[in-house]
């Protein structure tokens, strides 16, 4: 194979808890600023977690965006990933092209993951519905509502794209996932641009299963604020979040010829699986498939260990927590106190699951550029396994001018874990 | 119902469905769902729940096999009534 084409990111889109559009998540993020709320919804379904991520204003965003044929059809997670991946486009300097316009965006696909999918209109209107008989008042809009590819169908019917277009699913390391794989089109020559990242739908159908299995916080309801606590002795368990976070990568030709702006490069990534061994399971990540998978995605970029300069974390807050920090300084060959500044932004918008890795990457991506490291909020009390690598996490927002490499890595249920590598472009 | 009053709710059912909307400023019964207002045609399933909603009748699959024209739409759901 020739060599492969460099990958950058020309453009970001981002709904989430805290905020909505590129720019207001990261004054966001620089202020630590939580988008947990309490959620009726759980209350009432008898949830023990009662505190949820849910983005604001949504309405109101739609309604201003899309034709109301769009409107009609669409649930949650296809509503925030339409608005994420124009806010992306545009911001790749792209315009959303008619829908009377039959022009085809042949080099340019999607990759729009989802862990969950649309269970909310599973739940709302395809169960019922049939359980009463009523299958015909299902209309025309379960089918694309519930279809895993729904997400990014959608938006290639948006923004008419002909590369290839599907939506990948790998628990919580989706939205990293997504971005590996796409990016991974680019560098073969396979597509000049590719419209990337993880969507995750708002729903207490989506959260129940969660709560069950007790890996929610239950004892911050009346704090939603306090309520995710990553990297903290009070750590009990995840918020549920929801949102979605879109990437325009690019090959670095494509955005020179046309004058877009670079907002980093990606050096490179890696995804893996644990097998469910050596202390991994359906729901456990197994620790040596953790540290593979960093140290190919640094392979995978051309990165030593030592160039990393901060991490952006899975770090969902669960007992999880302390043995990823493990990971992460045996991946990068430090010791306790030489680990590099480490945050979790799921402390300010909880855990979007699918959506998670590709809201978090978005951050990173900002964070890279722009030289700063947002606070990881809600850990004054370090986990007592975390405290030798306290001083590496940052409880304000630092001013980074001199970080220019960072890993963001995402881990979910099946063992399986995702990692990229970004780097600050630099002409 | 006057046929004029249900076509002008017809054609309110119709619009979110209709691609051409400049085609809405010339509509008369004689105009094609699919081929003068470029409704998608999957789209039809949910424009005959609206029409159930709105006029408070029940439309067989069959009927909505015959449906082609905004005048269509009208005699079947004046038949309904």
């Amino acid at each position: 194979m020739s060599d492969p084409h460099r990958v950058v990111v020309t453009g970001l889109g981002v709904i989430a808890p805290n905020a909505n559009g590129a720019q207001e998540f990261e004054l966001a993020l620089r202020k630590g600023k939580s988008g947990l709320r309490v959620d009726e919804t759980m209350a009432e379904a008898k949830l023990a977690c009662h505190v949820s991520g849910v983005p604001q204003g949504i309405d109101e965003l739609v309604e201003a965006s899309f034709d109301e044929e769009l409107q009609l059809s669409m649930n949650s997670s296809h509503r925030f990933a339409a608005l994420a991946s124009v806010e992306a486009w545009q911001d790749a300097g792209l315009e959303v092209p008619e829908a009377t316009d039959d022009t085809v965006h042949w080099d340019t696909g999607a990759v729009i993951g989802t862990g969950v999918g649309g269970i909310d209109t599973m739940a709302e209107r395809v169960v019922p519905l049939v359980n009463a008989g009523k299958v015909r008042r299902i209309g025309s809009t379960g089918v694309e509502q519930v279809m895993g590819s729904g997400v990014s169908a959608r938006v290639s019917g948006i923004l008419a794209l002909g590369n290839a277009v599907t939506t990948n699913s790998a628990a919580c390391a989706t939205g990293v996932e997504a971005i590996v794989m796409g990016a991974d089109r680019i560098r073969r020559g396979l597509a000049t641009r590719m419209v990337c990242g993880g969507v995750e739908g708002a729903s207490v159908y989506i959260w129940a299963g969660f709560d069950a299995m007790r890996v929610l916080a239950r004892g911050f309801n009346e704090e939603p604020e306090k309520a995710s606590r990553p990297m903290s002795a009070s750590a009990a368990g995840f918020i549920p979040g929801s949102g979605a976070g879109i990437v325009v990568l690019e090959s670095l030709e494509s955005a020179q010829q046309r004058g877009a702006t670079i907002h980093a490069e990606l050096l490179g990534g890696a995804t893996n699986c644990g097998g469910h061994r050596m202390g991994g399971s359906m729901t456990s990540p197994n620790p040596e498939s953790v540290r593979r998978c960093i140290r190919a995605a640094l392979e995978d970029g051309g990165v030593e260990p030592a160039e990393i300069d901060a991490i952006s974390g899975h770090l969902t807050a669960t007992g999880a927590d302390p043995r990823e920090i493990g990971c992460w300084a045996a991946a990068l060959e430090r010791e306790p106190g030489d680990l590099p500044t480490i945050t979790s932004t799921k402390s300010m918008i909880g855990h979007a699951l699918g959506a998670a890795g590709a809201i978090e990457a978005v951050a990173a991506i900002q964070m890279v550029r722009d030289g700063f490291v947002h606070a990881s909020i809600n850990c004054e009390d370090v986990h007592p396994e975390i405290e030798p690598y306290a001083a590496s996490i940052p409880h304000e927002t630092l001013d980074t001018p001199n970080l220019r490499t960072m890993v963001k890595a995402g881990f979910g249920f099946g063992d399986v874990n995702a990692a990229l590598v970004l780097r600050r472009y630099e002409i | 119902m006057e046929k004029t009053e249900i076509q002008e709710r017809v054609v309110k059912i119709l619009t979110p469905y209709v691609k051409d909307q400049g085609a809405l400023a010339n509509v008369s019964a004689a105009t094609n769902i699919l081929e003068d207002l470029k409704v998608n045609s999957a789209r039809l399933v949910d424009v005959v729940l609206a029409f159930e909603d709105e006029f408070d009748i029940e439309i067989a699959d069959e009927d909505v096999d015959v449906v082609n024209t905004v005048g269509d739409c009208v005699g079947l759901i004046a038949d309904k009534l």
